[in-house]
């Protein structure tokens, strides 16, 4: 089971309350966590990535394992701690200075 | 028990404000949607426990809710606006071609007889419609044909922003965009022209009288003349009594005729509304005194209406979509500010009294008689 964390606002939306587990097949990519990610939670279609392009939303970042993977690619595999469940893959709201 | 519903839409969330035909005593119910911008909330006349609402975010973008129960819960809908076929280019900033893209819902408009049926006016400016109650977009592309490539964004976003479902011919809309125009079809959306005639736009457009890129605010109608149109345009208050063939400007004794919103009386159609702001470059009431003013003829000749509004360092706005009337025998008038008070006036604007003080900025503000 690969555990998701998602930012409150998309906790609310989705009605979860903490991290979400997901079954992801296989080899595990940020692609692949998101396709699950929206095929268990359809109402977070378009708000962490374009639903026709896929990219990830400009303010949007994923974090595992201590590191920033916004900029890997997406189908990149995630570090073995995230795909053997051990570590979360982190769905952050990118930080906004005022 | 019948019920005057206020829907209060903020930067910070959604508002239900609740109250009996005196509209004195108010119940305040939310935020909904905590955190999220609600650039619009509505309810659908044919149902009053349908209500749609367009909650966005620059982090998370666009979702649509829609509650089936008066607003005790809701659901999120389909949130996909995918502009028909290539979505093509509009005028940017500096004059070059840009691609459209789409950015947030401004504006809701259900059917009068549907509750499954709506519109949706988003930025980039384009009109959208859903028959299945949000579960499916479709755009409604000849609009974008009406010269798309020329309109070009003001500063506040290429947004569609008004819808007027015409009560007596349902093939023909109107629509307003910022910085393009007003448009109409006459053929269910499949077509669509620029109704921009006698608008003059001497302070933003080389060409003061161009076919689009005027800058229109807010348009109104009273269901009871289908072909007379008010307009709030970025300055000048404007009328037409033909569908927007032609317009003449009725600003008159007008403090300022800048402004956003503009609303018509429920009961007498040559009653309007407007909240003047004192400029482009100054986006407060003149004077710091926040006041409504009224025409019974139609426009020309405006009166304030001052009781019960601060008349003294008051430095808000009311933005477009923000003022609404409803349908008592005693027409209801309300508006919200940027200041995040919502007032009403039982009696038509004679008197003004705070619902809320402290709520985050208003976008918009709607409002049901539940009979």
């Amino acid at each position: 089971m690969i555990k998701v964390t998602l930012p409150t606002h998309l906790r609310t939306l989705a009605q979860v309350t903490g991290p979400v587990d997901l079954m992801v097949e296989e080899p595990v990519t940020q692609r692949a966590i998101l396709d699950a990610l929206e095929t268990a939670y359809p109402m977070l279609r378009g708000t962490i990535r374009d639903t026709v392009t896929k990219e990830r939303r400009p303010f949007i970042r994923y974090f595992a394992c201590g590191e920033d993977l916004s900029h890997e690619p997406a189908d990149a595999a995630v570090p073995v701690e995230v795909a053997e469940g051990k570590q979360p893959f982190r769905i952050i709201g990118a930080l906004a200075g005022g | 028990m019948s019920e005057v519903r206020v829907l209060v839409g903020t930067r910070k969330g959604a508002f239900v404000l609740r109250s009996n035909e005196q509209r004195k005593d108010w119940t305040v119910e939310g935020p909904h949607f905590p955190g999220w911008e609600i650039y619009h909330i509505t309810g659908t006349p044919a149902d009053p426990a349908r209500l749609y609402a367009s909650q966005s975010s620059g982090w998370f973008g666009q979702v649509i809710q829609r509650s089936d129960d008066a607003g005790k819960t809701w659901e999120p809908v389909s949130n996909e606006f995918p502009y028909d076929g290539t979505p093509g280019t509009h005028q940017w900033y500096d004059g070059t071609q840009h691609p459209w893209e789409f950015k947030r819902v401004w504006h809701l408009e259900p059917s009068p007889t549907n509750p499954d049926s709506v519109y949706a006016g988003v930025e980039d400016a384009a009109l959208f419609h859903t028959n299945d109650g949000g579960k499916t977009w479709r755009e409604l592309p000849g609009l974008r044909s009406a010269k798309g490539n020329l309109w070009q964004p003001g500063a506040g976003g290429m947004c569609l922003h008004t819808i007027i479902l015409s009560p007596d011919d349902p093939n023909r809309i109107f629509v307003a965009i910022s910085a393009a125009g007003a448009f109409r079809t006459d053929d269910g959306g499949a077509s669509w022209r620029p109704v921009n005639q006698g608008l003059k736009s001497e302070f933003e457009l080389p060409d003061a009288t161009a076919e689009v890129g005027h800058c229109v605010h807010s348009i109104a109608m009273h269901p009871s003349r289908p072909n007379t149109l008010f307009m709030q345009k970025h300055w000048d208050v404007m009328r037409s009594d033909n569908g927007g063939d032609l317009w003449r400007e009725v600003s008159g004794n007008l403090p300022s005729d800048f402004g956003f919103p503009i609303a018509v009386h429920t009961h007498e159609p040559e009653t309007i509304y407007v909240v003047p702001i004192t400029s482009d470059s100054h986006h407060y009431p003149p004077d710091g005194k926040l006041r409504v003013y009224r025409s019974r003829s139609g426009g020309g000749d405006w009166e304030a209406l001052t009781k019960g509004l601060p008349q003294s360092h008051c430095y808000v706005n009311v933005l477009r979509n923000a003022l609404a009337v409803d349908t008592l025998d005693s027409c209801g008038v309300y508006f919200g500010t940027t200041g995040g008070q919502v007032y009403v006036s039982a009696d038509s604007g004679d008197n003004w009294m705070p619902i809320v003080h402290d709520l985050p900025p208003v976008l918009s503000v709607e409002v049901q008689f539940l009979p």
